[in-house]
């Protein structure tokens, strides 16, 4: 009896873990075949240009708004907290650090993956239910190498940038909170926070942007691309898009975090 | 009416024999446990317009999409102009695809390119053809003029309707001159009016350019006009034609499998009860 319990349970669990890895697969066959296709002829550079524009300059309003308001909430706390040691002059270090570091990073990708993950989720999911994936094929054209791998050089290219602006204008928003909130002088916020980084600091806050891209498009892409069902499969894959990048991101950013702290560089 | 090349006679082209354009032998095609086409097997002779009746979910796009290499057949072989292309590899199909033109049910253009891009797409993307773009023009008008939506050209196909959007995307099927053509439910969703344009549209085609085709279809009174008419270029209408000039074959789909293959007297003929619903006689069309 205990033997044919063991056995339906077993294959219950073989069963439920059947789509997950089927799909874990799938991810990244296509994956391997959008950079496999960075190499291969025919590249479509003007596909690759006009992502660039509506994935990166697209971004920047989004970028520049969290970007200036969470350096600003962050030196808006921590000055607090520094105060009671009377540390309040070390506000623009602290926020320096964890901006390029971790906030930056974190934060612009996450913005971007609920912008861009989406938004290419719910256009190569439209394709898809209209067939005009099925038309690309048929009229000559690698769909992967027409739509996925221009959005994967497009973000892998912007997001980097992107988080380089967040980084300034974090920083920006936490200088205006020092001045009026904490009568810090100019040159003392922006001597501390230059002072604060390091090459291995800025290596780490382009490193985490430039891997959290490929999640980020490749994750859109994927979602896109096997969405199934009409209008109401496009919206779920859409969410899923979404879910999956941003959650990626974190366990991402996790790890990288790791091996930074482990090599002693952090 | 084109004079845009032949998808045969383009630089890197290889040229189209008198072969069977299409055969399929023992095609099983399963999705998820369902048996989506089963044991199925036909051959499409050059020449030939093949009718293709069925209720929906019996497997007839299906059938279109194995031909043009967009599913795999779990089992069986598939037979292009003689070459066997079951098992070749993605890249490879993209040449067996520049000898196959397709229109797809919901006319899949491309939402962000013009009428003028859309229809250039397999001239510029098909590597067998890649076309010179100071060529593309010309070719392109072309083929818009056959459809007679010239004037669309700088449009987007969110401007236009239904009709002229199953229209556009019969340009882009023929633009490259195929031999082989497949029309996925081309009337499906149209009023009888525009049903009846699109419908002449590819009779014009086959009679202009002798291609193969093979039209799915769920409404009898589409193969009932590609059997029984043709394109008078002079007059540039439609007239009726000889019986058995227009080398019509009808196959009737049930559930994955071919219940019936022949012409139209003998589909007329028929008692079948599943097949006697896509049938419309004379008597019952007269009452």
């Amino acid at each position: 009896m205990y033997a044919s319990i063991d056995f339906v349970s077993t294959s219950t669990v073989l069963d439920f873990l059947k789509g997950p890895i089927q799909a874990i697969q799938d991810f990244f066959e296509l994956a391997g075949r959008a950079m496999r296709n960075v190499i291969r002829r025919p590249h479509y550079y003007d596909d690759i240009r006009l992502q660039m524009d509506a994935l990166g300059v697209g971004s920047i309003p989004i970028v520049l708004l969290t970007g200036f308001f969470s350096g600003a909430v962050m030196a808006l706390q921590m000055g607090r907290a520094l105060g009671q040691y009377g540390q309040t002059g070390r506000v623009g270090n602290v926020v320096s650090i964890i901006l390029v570091r971790e906030l930056g990073p974190v934060l612009t990708s996450v913005m971007v993956a609920g912008r861009n993950a989406s938004g290419i989720a719910s256009e190569l999911g439209s394709m898809k239910v209209t067939e005009q994936i099925d038309a690309m094929r048929a009229l000559g054209t690698d769909p992967v190498q027409k739509l996925v791998t221009p959005r994967m050089i497009a973000t892998a290219v912007m997001l980097p940038c992107l988080t380089v602006i967040d980084d300034f204008v974090g920083m920006v928003g936490g200088w205006v909170i020092a001045r009026l909130v904490y009568a810090l002088p100019s040159l003392q916020y922006w001597s501390t926070t230059w002072r604060a980084l390091g090459w291995s600091d800025l290596g780490q806050g382009l490193l985490k942007p430039f891997i959290f891209s490929f999640a980020i498009s490749l994750i859109g892409c994927f979602y896109g691309l096997r969405t199934s069902g009409g209008t109401q499969g496009v919206g779920r894959a859409t969410t899923q898009a979404v879910v999956a990048a941003s959650v990626t991101i974190f366990v991402l950013d996790l790890f990288i975090s790791k091996i930074f702290v482990s090599a002693g560089s952090s | 009416m084109v004079p845009a090349p032949d998808a045969s006679q383009l630089p890197g082209a290889s040229p189209v024999s008198d072969a069977p354009p299409l055969r399929f032998e023992k095609i099983t095609v399963v999705f998820d446990d369902v048996k989506a086409l089963e044991d199925f097997s036909f051959t499409v002779k050059k020449g030939e317009t093949r009718i293709i009746l069925g209720a929906a979910g019996s497997g007839k796009t299906v059938l279109l999409k194995v031909a043009m290499g967009l599913v795999r057949p779990t089992s069986g072989r598939v037979f292009v102009f003689d070459e066997d292309v079951t098992d070749i590899a993605e890249s490879a199909w993209f040449e067996v695809r520049s000898k196959i033109g397709m229109l797809f049910q919901e006319s899949a253009l491309f939402d962000s390119m013009t009428v003028a891009q859309n229809v250039a797409y397999p001239l510029l993307n098909q590597k067998s053809i890649q076309m010179k773009r100071e060529e593309m023009e010309p070719a392109v008008r072309d083929s818009l003029r056959f459809v007679e939506l010239e004037q669309t050209i700088s449009k987007y196909p969110g401007e236009l309707s239904g009709g002229m959007r199953r229209r556009v995307a019969i340009a882009r099927a023929v633009v490259t001159k195929p031999p082989l053509l497949l029309y996925d439910s081309p009337t499906a969703g149209l009023d009888p009016i525009t049903a009846h344009t699109i419908m002449a549209l590819i009779i014009k085609e086959r009679d202009v350019d002798n291609t193969t085709a093979l039209v799915v279809t769920y409404r009898y009174q589409d193969g009932n006009l590609v059997a029984n008419f043709r394109y008078n270029p002079d007059s540039g209408r439609l007239d009726p034609a000889a019986s058995g000039a227009t080398k019509t074959v009808f196959m009737v789909l049930k559930e994955g499998r071919l219940i019936f293959e022949g012409n139209q007297a003998e589909l007329e003929a028929s008692t079948d009860s599943y097949i006697s619903k896509f049938v419309k006689r004379p008597e019952e069309a007269a009452a």
